[in-house]
């Protein structure tokens, strides 16, 4: 990070000009002009003018809003560089509007070390186009047993841990997790799945499985571990961050814990708001995800969380895969699906059904999940780094995987009509896509 | 008429005239297998492969032999044998055979949905043999031909499946088939092994084999895979046993002239006690018979076949 200069002397280099700036970590939403200098917002108002020497940007018709950030993202590498890279990664990120990624440490060797972390961050510095943030593991090898070394992770970068894909099953390990984790202000984000009740489940336990003969993942399973890991949230104090949020149930404990004061957040991600287990009539594995695909009351309750701020952040948990391995029967496919360049119209049809307002949509995917990761990204704050995207909610454009930046294209969106795009995205002041 | 699909996946894709044009084909079939040189030479010249991931010794001899009445060539590749064990993708596997020449591929696969996925990459034919807990259609369509034999209608009967629905393809089959043609059926099991949405598709849930026996016209008795025993689904086979059981005891609570049935292989003395499934009520060797039938049928459907 650059020192802090102070942004208002430097001169503006780039002038985004009469977009509707949307900015809600400072409750900002008009037409605005927005000066950047230095990598860095410079100016935020209603008509700038545009110095000598400064590029402008006309954004009128076009929404400008921070640079989104994925808590949720499996990059791959090390390990699967068949499947994504940090390269190919953080280019279907900035695709997608994201300027700041969150890497899940399920690679190979799992992210339980300093090395692994530091390895994440230097291919992030020499090929990414994005912020990579690297989330370190809660238990060595991502067994649920042991500890792994929480701080020296935390002083490598990593920004949360997470035994990601698959829970901390030991109550007694999540609780010293919990405790543990406050030295080094670190979220411990849970995959919450009670494995002996999901066992060989392979989608949601329900009318569709049973008409299907697959083997289901019945809602208690996430269900019973979110009940859990409140009360342990409860009693460490610790802070508890819970990832994929899929069930009306879960949606409801947090509520609660939430007007009682416990100390959680939580994140859904765009296919369990926009699809229901019906998606896998047809046994397609690209409908096969964990948590998976639910019923539509949990579609509506994951709505009704995010439109009234139980559910903190929208994340994608952009999972890939290579066409040869999801052309298993669907039992065998592995799970997840690429979600970081089809986020943003899937969130935005929530605002077009009323549910949502573009503000909240804005919030969830920028100030909120910034504020998780006590990131100090996700604003447009004088001074702050200009990470912003700028995106036309208008725009309507048919889903493609071909033309995906991911180095995978596993979607079950293939072929959707999708409205809203992302124009142009900006890290650092440097524009690292444009759709034009 | 003929049936207008490439494809035999489901019982529940199925319109009620293409079961109906199944069965009638079926039975001019049987005719066949009474004749002293039994074979015919509707498919000489096309290829039928049997490509088979999970042991069977019915289902697989049925459909071979029924390839062979048509005149068909008929090669079977068990799992063992084939490249699976090598590592390559079903897919792989399929479009191979196709590659030389297969008309029909006959598929038993223990994932649900494997065919459904041969069947959206191939331009061959493709039927079902048995997938997971999905679909096992033909041996709906044997079950179904060896009721309307016996009972000469469907409709209104009453037909009670027994055992492990949850795991069964033959009871969801058998479950679209008879509802679709206007039977009633009840589905009993312990609770474990009994989806209660299966309520939500029209069959009604019971937990008592006694009452569910009640008036029955037709029991199928689900084979129970031993090994599900240990993991949780029920405590112990002496305890399933005397309570889903079906002894000659239990079935005097159905009809007089109850169809005794089973898709086999039996487990004798545990879903059913051996006088049961060698008395006089048992259907289950001439469901074997019926099967040859059917699957002539449906070989001969999917083949451009049309039915006079």
């Amino acid at each position: 990070m650059s020192p802090q200069a102070n942004p208002k002397d430097a001169p503006p280099d780039l002038v985004i000009r009469g977009g509707r700036v949307i900015d809600p970590a400072n409750g900002v939403d008009g037409v605005r002009d927005l000066a950047l200098a230095g990598g860095r917002i410079a100016a935020c108002a209603s008509s700038l003018a545009v110095p000598r020497g400064a590029q402008t940007l006309d954004a009128t018709g076009l929404v400008v809003c921070p640079g989104f950030i994925d808590l949720h993202t499996h990059v791959r590498e090390p390990g699967y560089e068949y499947k994504e890279t940090v390269a190919s990664a953080t280019r279907a990120a900035a695709a997608g509007g994201f300027t700041t990624i969150c890497a899940m440490p399920n690679t190979d060797p799992i992210n339980d070390t300093r090395a692994v972390t530091e390895l994440v961050l230097e291919h992030a510095a020499r090929e990414g186009v994005v912020n990579v943030r690297p989330v370190g593991a809660i238990t060595k090898g991502s067994r649920g047993e042991e500890l792994a070394e929480i701080g020296e992770l935390a002083e490598a970068g990593c920004v949360a841990v997470s035994d990601d894909g698959r829970p901390v099953m030991s109550s007694l390990v999540m609780r010293r997790a919990l405790e543990y984790a406050l030295a080094f202000d670190l979220p411990v984000i849970d995959h919450c799945e009670d494995l002996s009740l999901s066992a060989d489940g392979v989608m949601h336990e329900g009318k569709v499985s049973t008409m299907l003969g697959l083997h289901g993942i019945p809602a208690a399973a996430e269900e019973v571990m979110v009940a859990r890991d409140l009360a342990l949230c409860e009693l460490t104090g610790g802070r508890l961050h819970l990832a994929h949020m899929s069930c009306a149930g879960s949606i409801r404990m947090i509520r609660e814990a939430k007007a009682r004061g416990v100390r959680v957040t939580a994140e859904a991600c765009p296919h369990h708001f926009s699809l229901t287990d019906e998606a896998v009539i047809g046994f397609s594995a690209d409908a096969k995800m964990n948590p998976p695909l639910r019923t539509r009351a949990d579609v509506q309750a994951v709505i009704e969380g995010l439109a009234d701020g139980t559910i903190d952040a929208i994340a994608t948990d952009h999972a890939p895969h290579a066409p040869e391995e999801k052309s298993w029967p669907i039992d065998q496919a592995p799970f997840g699906i690429v979600g970081l360049e089809t986020a943003l119209p899937l969130a935005l049809a929530l605002t077009a059904s009323g549910r949502l307002t573009l503000p909240q949509v804005i919030r969830l995917l920028t100030a909120q999940p910034a504020a998780v990761i006590k990131s100090d990204r996700g604003t447009l704050g004088v001074g702050a780094v200009a990470d912003v995207t700028i995106i036309d909610p208008a725009r309507e454009w048919v889903v493609d995987p071909a033309q995906f930046r991911s180095k995978s294209r596993n979607t079950p969106f293939s072929g959707w009509k999708m409205t809203g795009a992302v124009v142009k995205t900006l890290v650092n002041g440097k524009v690292v896509y444009d759709a034009v | 008429m003929s049936l207008k699909r490439k494809d035999l996946l489901g019982i529940k894709d199925l319109e009620v005239e293409e079961i109906n044009l199944i069965l009638s084909t079926a039975e001019s079939f049987k005719e066949v297998g009474g004749r002293e040189i039994k074979k015919v030479p509707t498919l000489r010249g096309r290829t039928v492969v049997n490509l088979f991931f999970e042991p069977s010794t019915r289902t697989r001899a049925s459909f071979e032999l029924a390839a062979k009445r048509l005149s068909a060539d008929v090669i079977n590749i068990s799992a063992g044998s084939s490249s699976a064990v090598k590592g390559e993708t079903l897919m792989d596997t399929a479009k191979n055979l196709e590659a030389m020449g297969a008309d029909l591929i006959v598929v038993r696969h223990g994932s649900s949905g494997a065919p459904a996925l041969l069947a959206r990459a191939l331009r061959c034919s493709v039927i079902n043999a048995g997938d997971g807990a999905h679909e096992h259609p033909t041996q709906a369509l044997l079950d179904l031909s060896t009721i309307q034999e016996r009972k000469g209608r469907l409709a209104g009967l009453t037909v009670v499946i027994v055992g492990d629905v949850l795991h069964s393809r033959v009871a969801r089959s058998n479950l679209w088939g008879l509802t679709k043609l206007g039977a009633r059926v009840r589905l009993v099991g312990p609770p474990t092994m009994v989806p209660r949405d299966l309520g939500a598709f029209g069959a009604e849930v019971y937990t008592s084999l006694d009452e569910a026996l009640d008036g029955a016209d037709v029991v199928m008795t689900l084979r129970l895979q031993l090994e599900r025993q240990g993991r949780a689904f029920f405590p112990t086979l002496r305890e399933y046993g005397r309570l889903w059981g079906l002894t000659r005891e239990r079935l005097q609570r159905a009809k007089p002239d109850v169809l005794v049935m089973h898709p086999g292989p039996v487990n004798r003395g545990v879903e059913i006690a051996p006088e049961v499934a060698d008395g006089l009520s048992s259907v289950i060797l001439a469901q074997v018979t019926n099967g040859l039938a059917v699957r002539m049928a449906v070989l001969y459907l999917l083949s451009g076949g049309k039915s006079e």
